[in-house]
């Protein structure tokens, strides 16, 4: 195989960390909702946490997202 | 490594003012021009807005006393009242991170979307962090790294596991923001080449990715609120850790 295309297949592969971001931020926004609708009253309090943690997901996803682009212009 | 159309150009450094002291590279590039811009704009914002400060706020001093509120109720939640005199820290480094964030969205380059630049502020924030854990309990610190109530036969395990946690956090508090920023620029631009790729020939499908640029622009203003609260959230829990020990 030429370097060129493993390097592309590499950085393809890196970016599925993108899909965990995905199903953690399904869960997340689920459980919020499911909270939210349980205890309406709740649902103000509530709003900050799923935020933070909105971030702090993604940013894990995001980690594969450096790595495929480190592997196509490091 | 980037030509002109590719969506990495937008962050590409150019020198400004060429200043080459015994052969180091410090130039003044138009990264280091819109983070003096940061500066100033933040400080023309609080200064401003306290100059005629008056017992009922107006709007302007209302905006400023918001973030000064919001910052330092987040330090008394996450660090107690020890944490009081770590307020300007934090306070900065949350004003700088969102101000260049923001810029960044508003035609400006991303500062924050250069890993040396959030690299320097994580970097900062942990050796801080470090120097109140040594100054406050001395070599006692070092406890840190083994977790009071586990189990002894475990200690063998975990303290390497510790001590890596604790290395690695200059390193994912700054990879965070910098992913983050690099993501929703990359993701913007790659949309602007949709809409001019596809507007010739087919227009109304180019209108598919013109449609989505707004709302792509709304999260990333999100993300740009939300990474620099992360940021300064992050650097309380971290300051909490120190100062308390507990673990």
């Amino acid at each position: 195989m030429e370097l060129e295309a493993a390097k592309m297949i590499g950085a393809g592969i890196a970016a599925l960390a993108l899909g965990g971001a995905g199903i953690g931020l399904g869960t997340l926004f689920g459980s919020y909702m499911e909270g939210a609708f349980r205890n309406p009253e709740a649902q103000s309090k509530l709003k900050v946490n799923p935020m933070l943690a909105f971030a702090l997901i993604e940013a894990t996803g995001l980690f594969g997202f450096v790595i495929a682009m480190i592997i196509l212009f490091g | 490594m980037a030509d002109a159309h590719s969506p990495l150009a937008q962050f590409e450094i150019k020198t400004l003012l060429p200043l080459h002291p015994g052969g180091i590279d410090v130039s003044f590039t138009n990264a280091s021009l819109i983070m003096a811009v940061v500066v100033g704009l933040v400080t023309i914002f609080i200064v401003a807005g306290m100059s005629k400060a008056t017992i009922v706020p107006g709007r302007f001093q209302g905006m400023v006393e918001f973030f000064y509120e919001f910052i330092a109720n987040l330090l008394k939640e996450n660090t107690g009242p020890k944490g009081k005199a770590f307020f300007p820290l934090v306070f900065s480094l949350f004003m700088f991170i969102l101000g260049c964030n923001l810029i960044g969205l508003f035609g400006a380059i991303t500062v924050t979307s250069h890993i040396v630049v959030t690299f320097a502020l994580a970097f900062m924030v942990i050796s801080v962090v470090t120097v109140v854990g040594f100054v406050k309990h001395g070599t006692h610190y070092f406890s840190y790294f083994a977790p009071a109530g586990a189990p002894m036969w475990l200690m063998p395990l975990m303290i390497p596991l510790e001590i890596i946690s604790y290395l690695i956090r200059p390193i994912s508090l700054s990879v965070r923001l910098f992913a983050n920023m690099v993501a929703g620029h990359v993701m913007l631009g790659v949309l602007g080449t949709f809409v001019v790729g596809l507007g010739g020939l087919f227009f109304a499908l180019g209108a598919i990715p013109l449609a989505a640029i707004p709302l792509i622009f709304a999260l990333e203003v999100l993300v740009a609120l939300l990474q620099a609260y992360v940021f300064a959230i992050l650097t309380c829990i971290y300051l909490n850790d120190a100062i308390h020990l507990a673990h």
